[in-house]
């Protein structure tokens, strides 16, 4: 079986000369804390691309769709502009922008060369300090526009956060068909706005815990091909599979170490208990972490890779423990009221989200990385398996309603909650780190 | 053409006539089925069969939320189901082990194969060999009820016996 991805693209990114007298410090128009109040968002007016024809409009709404869906953005209504931008690279009258509450604006232009390739640029004005924040072009082939406007989009939100975005990223994911109790599941991976959808299962097994490689160009995943449940590893652009390591039972709830060269991993005891092991992808050496007569799965590593977060019921229900790399010191770090699970360390490292049972009901949230400063950010009859976006802001779950699974993303502040919009149903969702 | 529309208005007529003509080509086949015993109805199976496993012994047990204790009712249908497989040896067991959907997919994975490993090993107490067993978990990935309520989580909540293999 072979799935081909399209070629990934050249993105030759430059900055473009400051049109403005002086170049402005790095100024963030948007502060980002977790903890403060209600967060406006940054009214932003992103005006169409020039050139193109359609392109030059279809990139403009992708870059405005993804400020806009990370809440902290509000894209102003394009029948509200006064100013009408005939060159994008000229200095734009600000009193327009400032009249229309505009605080930012995004010029920009796109274009084909003659070899073939789109050439897109934009400028990001601060209309009230009337100067160029940042300006930057970029060379792709043409199968990339979107990612082309994904790239744009981070670029806009690195300089008004003063963070990484995260819009340039994939999720793999599992697309559920068919009636609950005959569901068919496929391995899909789509960016993460949910376009251009790919599948790498034809749905005759079930798969499940699709999660990214560090490298963007493998996932590990759990598949019932053989007849035993058993983890793999699957090469996006090959389509090459192979099993992962050579135990009696079942191993399931596989996650990369940070450095993409060791796969952790539960395998099922005979005695019925699953322990946590660690395969070094290399050497193909095995590490017992855990020893327990108890379920202990959903391992996941801190992005140094000197620990280990993971469930397990040693102590009568599932909660949330910790152990060093090398299965030292395992604490407990979960005490609330309910049962925890699937903790997942966050890739600044400063947090744990997890999956809460309480009174009946099925929240997400995160703590810090020793159990303290719980905050739950949704909570639903049926939803569970967050994931991180690569900067750590915003995560991604799935929530159970209607008939099955679809996913639901949620920032930090738990106030911006968003569908991801899949043709079927869908579930376990994985985020990439931003491509390259 | 009446003929027909007659008989399609009155379906007493038809059922009659197709559980006779089951009855005929079972009793043809099966001489000595469980119905020629004199047995109930529902257990019209051949002694030693999947159906007759399935139907008079019973090929599941169900558990108690996040637990894999074999309850007292399952005990009895265990213990059926041990001298029934110790009778038939000509099959290979495997047991699945389910969860329902209130847990996430990863923690029910390893709950099922707690469940069917508890299955198993009360079935070997029982005397059937560990070397005709297998088990499998699929969590709660295959449910066969499918409501969103506690009447559909505790059928869920099982492990089922499954047999294959048999011989002549």
């Amino acid at each position: 079986m072979k799935f081909i991805l399209k070629p990934l693209l050249m993105i030759v990114a430059m900055a473009l000369g400051m049109t403005a007298a002086a170049t402005l410090p790095a100024r963030a128009l948007v502060e980002l804390n977790v903890n403060k109040g209600n967060v406006e968002p940054l009214p932003i007016a992103i005006t169409d691309f020039q050139g193109g024809d359609a392109l030059g409009a279809e990139i403009s709404g992708i870059v405005s769709a993804d400020l806009k869906r990370s809440g902290l953005f509000a894209p102003i209504d394009k029948s509200a502009f006064i100013e009408k931008i005939s060159n994008p690279d000229a200095t734009p009258r600000f009193e327009d922008w400032k009249v229309i509450n505009a605080q930012a604006l995004v010029t920009g232009s796109v274009s084909k060369e003659a070899d073939g390739r789109v050439r897109a640029q934009y400028r990001l004005w601060d209309t009230f300090a009337g100067q160029q924040m940042s300006g930057e072009q970029f060379f792709a082939n043409d199968a990339n526009t979107r990612r082309v406007a994904h790239i744009i989009a981070d670029a806009i939100y690195e300089r008004l956060t003063g963070e990484k975005g995260y819009f340039d990223t994939r999720v793999v994911f599992i697309d559920e068909s068919g009636a609950k109790n005959a569901r068919k599941k496929r391995l899909a991976i789509m960016d993460q706005d949910g376009a251009n959808i790919r599948y790498l299962s034809d749905g005759r097994s079930i798969v499940l815990t699709p999660r990214f490689s560090p490298n963007r160009q493998e996932i590990t995943y759990m598949s019932y091909e053989s007849g035993q449940p058993k983890v793999y590893l699957l090469q996006i652009e090959t389509g090459q599979r192979e099993l992962v390591g050579d135990f009696p039972g079942m191993t399931f709830a596989p996650r990369f170490s940070p450095d993409g060269q060791k796969v952790i991993m539960s395998l099922l005891r005979d005695d019925g208990n699953s322990n946590i092991f660690a395969m070094d992808l290399r050497s193909r050496s095995t590490t017992r972490l855990t020893n327990s007569t108890a379920i202990d799965t959903s391992p996941s590593y801190s992005p140094d890779g000197s620990k280990v977060v993971f469930t397990s019921d040693r102590g009568g229900r599932a909660q949330i423990y910790v152990m060093g790399a090398d299965g030292s010191g395992q604490t407990r770090i979960s005490f609330g009221d309910g049962v925890y699970s699937t903790p997942v360390w966050s890739p600044r490292g400063d947090l744990i989200a997890f999956t809460k049972q309480t009174a009946g009901e099925f929240q997400i949230g995160v703590m810090r990385v020793d159990g303290s400063g719980e905050r739950i950010l949704s909570t639903g009859f049926q939803q569970e398996g967050p994931t991180w976006a690569p900067n750590g802001r915003v995560l991604m779950f799935f929530r159970d309603s209607a008939g099955g699974p679809k996913l639901v993303s949620v920032d930090l502040t738990g106030r911006n909650e968003q569908s991801i919009p899949t043709a079927n149903f869908a579930s376990d969702p994985a985020w990439s780190p931003l491509l390259e | 053409m009446g003929r027909i529309a007659a008989l399609t208005r009155n379906p007493v007529m038809i059922a009659l006539v197709a559980s006779l003509a089951i009855a005929g080509c079972a009793s043809k086949k099966t001489p000595n089925s469980a119905a020629d015993l004199g047995l109930s109805g529902a257990g019209a199976a051949t002694p030693g069969s999947a159906q007759d496993f399935t139907v008079n012994i019973g090929d599941r047990i169900f558990f108690d939320t996040d637990s894999s204790s074999i309850r007292a009712d399952a005990q009895t249908t265990l213990s059926r189901q041990a001298q029934w497989l110790n009778q038939y040896r000509q099959y290979a067991i495997v047991i699945e082990g389910h969860a329902d959907e209130r847990g996430t997919r990863e923690y029910n994975l390893a709950l099922g194969a707690r469940r069917a490993a508890a299955t198993r090993d009360f079935l070997v107490a029982r005397g059937v060999s560990a070397q005709r067993l297998k088990t499998i978990s699929y969590g709660k990935e295959r449910p066969v009820a499918v409501c969103d309520d506690i009447s559909c989580w505790s059928q869920n909540r099982r492990a089922v016996t499954t047999i294959s293999g048999a011989g002549s």
